[in-house]
């Protein structure tokens, strides 16, 4: 499914999107299909699954330990590949993942890749849009989405310059920093939100943890919520982690249902 | 190519970094472009050089060393610089400029300390307050060091992620400056990152090529065959090869062998990215990189803790490529023998990365792969090393 085709779903039922992320491998490639699963059910409505690199700078403690426990659960692109295109989902599913893993692989074999495993969309936390015009191209000959990230700091000119490029969805980074979970929605996201004016849908990361902030967030004039820190400690926890993830999921989509 | 008008040397370089960073790194573009040829902001930096520093760094005839090598040989005596290294020359610069851009506060990384202890003299001598992150396990083997940076008032930060060296600690000092990047400036300690920082550190450790120039003049009366230097990320080789680029002068990059030239899937057993490495992109910049067939980056090995990183300045992958600049390496073994070698004959405590360099001019001097005169950049002192060669040597 695409990303567009499904925001346009959710804004039919006048619904925020909650957006999932977890780290494939985490802590080995058959627990994430059983956390996927989990987040589905709980009504995560894209997922967004990491490709682990090994120097993930743009990451934070919790999400930086679940890429090195599943570095060490023999997570690959290889992997990768086979894992998402075991899942069948009737979602959307975007791949987040450094510039280097894509770059190695060849731009051209990691988009088809993409296509053939069922992936909509493409994440790449350190290739801002000045870097990005061959995967950009490779994304487009190959109908993915290409996500950018627009943070608090991008200033008016970049913005229009991100905006143009950006498809699928754009990655509003809602505070200064690496992704972790945090407890307040900060004023510079509503300011965030306001000032990125355009029709591609806006979705929300970095700190959001619980359904009051999804609600919150929507209700600023968000078309979605991204979650990932607080899904992955639940994973670094243990216990019943499926029962977990599916109850944190079911709490934030029931915060994009209400803002 | 390599001014600031472009991002890039060749096909390497760029500014592969998260959004977030991309007007800091504008902003520090502009504001380097603004002050760099500016008398006010050069002035005060050759007097911090010059009183602070004491530079110029002599350039001496080892003769000695020279007899036992069979070339004649030159030593830049980097070490003499105040903190016992090159690192100082590229931190006062950075810090000046941190203070003329009005920010508050600087972060850096550290791999030997090397840098660590240049960036905390520098944020004392400019009352900047100063934070360093380095690898636990860097921090375990320059406890010296540490203890040095904290003398000064410096903050360490040991990072205990990953494989707690080198490119764990720049990750984390990304990280900082990611959140901090309003009132921060990031005090990159190489010629690695995303631009600016590769061309602006080696303008800033040019200033040792510069003086070479003179000196070898007046002792010479011509420039040398070749110039070799030890390289890790390469600022103290981009700083003595800047000046000579366009000259006729041979430019050997002596990368560490570790103790052995094979890689596994996780780990090098050396830190030659130049010599074995491949393209890719690492903390922000495409270069030459240790990486496996996925694109993960190796843990790199060196006893050298200043030459062990998995990456190199894009600058020096630009050169390499065409064929400037020649990468060399030599082992830890050899780099002790030559450490010993310089104590012994010229009473010069070189530090184990600099032995690298001293060990290649005596694998090649017989050759004649380095000609007549060969000027080596001796980077920094080896009282940090003792412990780690006393403990060799048992």
């Amino acid at each position: 499914m695409r990303i567009y085709e499904k925001f346009r779903q959710l804004k039919a039922r006048k619904e925020g999107a909650l957006i999932a992320y977890i780290c494939a491998g985490d802590p080995t490639p058959e627990a994430t299909k059983e956390y996927v699963t989990a987040l589905v059910r709980g009504g995560a409505d894209i997922i967004e699954l990491g490709l682990p690199f090994s120097d993930p700078v743009a990451d934070g403690p919790t999400i930086q330990a679940g890429i090195e426990r599943a570095l060490a659960g023999g997570m690959t692109p290889d992997v990768y590949f086979k894992t998402v295109a075991s899942l069948h989902l009737h979602i959307p599913l975007v791949v987040m993942t450094y510039y280097n893993l894509i770059f190695k692989r060849g731009i051209e074999k990691f988009a088809k890749d993409c296509v053939s495993s069922g992936i909509s969309g493409i994440i790449v936390p350190d290739l801002p849009p000045e870097e990005s015009g061959e995967l950009d191209e490779v994304c487009r000959d190959n109908g993915i989405d290409l996500i950018f990230l627009v943070a608090p700091t991008t200033n008016e000119g970049r913005m229009k310059n991100i905006l143009a490029k950006g498809t699928g969805f754009i990655y509003l980074v809602a505070r200064l920093g690496v992704t972790g979970a945090r407890a307040d929605v900060a004023l510079s996201t509503k300011e965030l939100i306001e000032r990125v004016k355009t029709k591609t849908p806006k979705a929300v990361g970095f700190g959001i943890s619980n359904g009051r902030q999804a609600s919150e967030i929507i209700a600023a004039g968000a078309d979605g919520v991204i979650v990932g820190s607080a899904f992955v400690d639940i994973i670094a926890k243990g216990g019943d982690v499926a029962g977990k993830l599916e109850a944190l999921a079911r709490e934030l989509k029931e915060g994009t249902r209400s803002p | 190519m390599t001014g600031l008008d472009s991002t890039k040397f060749g096909k390497y370089g760029g500014q592969f970094v998260p959004e977030v960073l991309m007007p800091a790194l504008s902003e520090l573009t502009e504001q380097y472009e603004k002050y760099k040829d500016e008398p006010g902001f050069n002035k005060e930096l050759d007097y911090y050089l010059r009183d602070f520093a004491g530079r110029p760094s002599p350039l001496y005839h080892a003769k000695r060393l020279s007899r036992e090598y069979g070339i004649k040989i030159y030593l830049k005596r980097e070490d003499l610089v105040h903190g016992g290294a090159h690192k100082l020359n590229n931190t006062l610069g950075q810090a000046l400029l941190t203070k003329y851009m009005g920010k508050k506060r600087i972060v850096a990384e550290t791999g030997a300390g090397q840098h660590g202890t240049a960036c905390a003299m520098a944020g004392a001598a400019f009352g900047i307050p100063t934070e360093v992150y380095m690898g636990y396990k860097d921090t375990q083997r320059q406890r010296m060091n540490v203890y040095r940076m904290e003398l000064m008032g410096t903050k360490v930060n040991p990072v205990k992620s990953g494989s707690q060296t080198l490119k764990d600690a720049i990750n984390e000092a990304m990280r900082d400056w990611v959140a901090n990047v309003e009132d921060t400036h990031y005090l990159i300690g190489s010629v690695v990152g995303p631009h600016p920082f590769p061309t602006m550190v080696r303008d800033f450790q040019s200033v040792i090529g510069k003086e070479v120039r003179g000196q070898i003049m007046e002792k010479e009366g011509r420039f040398p065959d070749s110039i070799v230097a030890c390289t890790g990320g390469g600022s103290n080789a981009m700083g003595i090869f800047h000046p000579f680029v366009e000259e006729d002068v041979d430019l050997f990059a002596v990368e560490a062998g570790g103790t052995d030239m094979k890689v596994t899937e996780k780990e090098a057993f050396h830190s030659a990215s130049l010599c074995t490495g491949e393209d890719g992109v690492l903390h922000g910049a495409r270069t030459m990189i240790l990486q496996n067939k996925y694109g993960q980056i190796l843990e790199s090995s060196s006893i050298a803790a200043g030459l062990d990183y998995s990456g190199v300045g894009p600058e020096l992958a630009y050169l390499a490529e065409t064929g400037r600049l020649k990468p060399r390496h030599s082992g830890d073994a050899e780099a002790l023998e030559a450490f010993h070698d310089l104590s012994r004959l010229e009473g010069i405590i070189p530090a184990l990365e600099s032995s690298h360099a001293l060990a290649y001019v005596k694998q090649a001097a017989a050759s004649g792969e380095l000609g007549d005169i060969v000027v080596v950049n001796v980077s920094g002192r080896g009282d940090k090393d003792l412990e780690t060669v006393r403990g060799m040597m048992k």
